[in-house]
């Protein structure tokens, strides 16, 4: 973990992942569906590639390649990784929203896709 | 020992009609595989010339609409690997495109127009709609399947 602290300029995912957790008390899943499914101002939501209720499989808007489902139930490996939830967390929201996505924004999400069953 | 050197030479020349045809398949670099081929195939390092995997690897915030971002040793790593291995007398297409490189669009000119729009083709940057083996780099024209 030290060694990704070195490496990465941007607010390391260690630290922001804290910042989820200090959120994940006060996370709304009701509000990540929304967040997920809603357009931010731009071409993209979440689950234009998702999908609306991503327990099955997405597909990528640009490429077509499939995206592996995001909800935990249907997909164990989600969300175990925090430096690849973290990564995939800053790229995506510049994409749909063209900005970082708040801690709460985050929080959020990742306690909706946690109430997702088949 | 003349038979032999035929034969090798002969295996040779067999080789180099590969090479050809296809470029060489390289084992994928695991990093590459890894953060890469979320979003498209793994596309093999010597579609492009080191001048045109530099300049995409130097945008990554921006690359094709999109951010791909990586942390700047993994991304060091990445493109050190596919500028070893990018292909010495390609061109570099517009704006790095593999689809715009001449060699690209020669290798597809019979396919038909309309099917990059197929609904399960969807563009020319999905390889695995036609290519079965694109995911581990074979390209070979036995393993197309255009689908209707």
């Amino acid at each position: 973990m030290t060694r990704l602290f070195r490496l990465r300029p941007w607010p390391s995912a260690a630290l922001a992942l804290v910042a989820c957790a200090a959120h994940a008390g006060a996370a709304e899943p009701s509000r990540g569906e929304r967040f997920f499914n809603e357009k931010h101002g731009r071409e993209w939501a979440c689950a234009t590639c998702h999908g609306a209720r991503p327990i099955g499989e997405g597909r990528h808007a640009a490429t077509g390649k499939p995206i592996a489902p995001l909800a935990p139930a249907a997909n164990p490996q989600r969300l175990t990784d925090p430096a690849k939830t973290e990564k995939w967390f800053r790229r995506n929201c510049n994409d749909v929203l063209g900005r970082e996505c708040s801690a709460e924004e985050k929080a959020d999400v990742v306690a909706w896709l946690r109430t997702i069953r088949p | 020992m003349k038979r032999t050197a035929l034969l090798l030479s002969a295996g040779l020349m067999v080789a180099v009609a590969h090479a050809e045809d296809d470029p060489p398949r390289v084992p994928m670099l695991r990093a590459y595989e890894q953060e890469c081929s979320a979003c498209h195939v793994a596309y093999p390092p010597g579609f492009l010339p080191p001048a045109s995997w530099s300049r995409l690897m130097h945008d990554l915030p921006h690359h094709f609409g999109t951010d791909a971002s990586l942390d700047p040793a993994t991304a060091k790593t990445i493109s050190s690997w596919l500028e070893g291995h990018a292909s010495a007398h390609a061109a570099k297409p517009p704006q790095e495109r593999i689809t715009r490189s001449a060699w690209f669009q020669r290798e597809h000119r019979e396919v038909p127009s309309d099917a990059w729009q197929r609904p399960a083709v969807r563009g020319a940057s999905n390889c695995a709609a036609c290519h079965a083996g694109a995911s581990q780099g074979d390209y070979g024209e036995h393993q197309v399947r255009i689908p209707q």
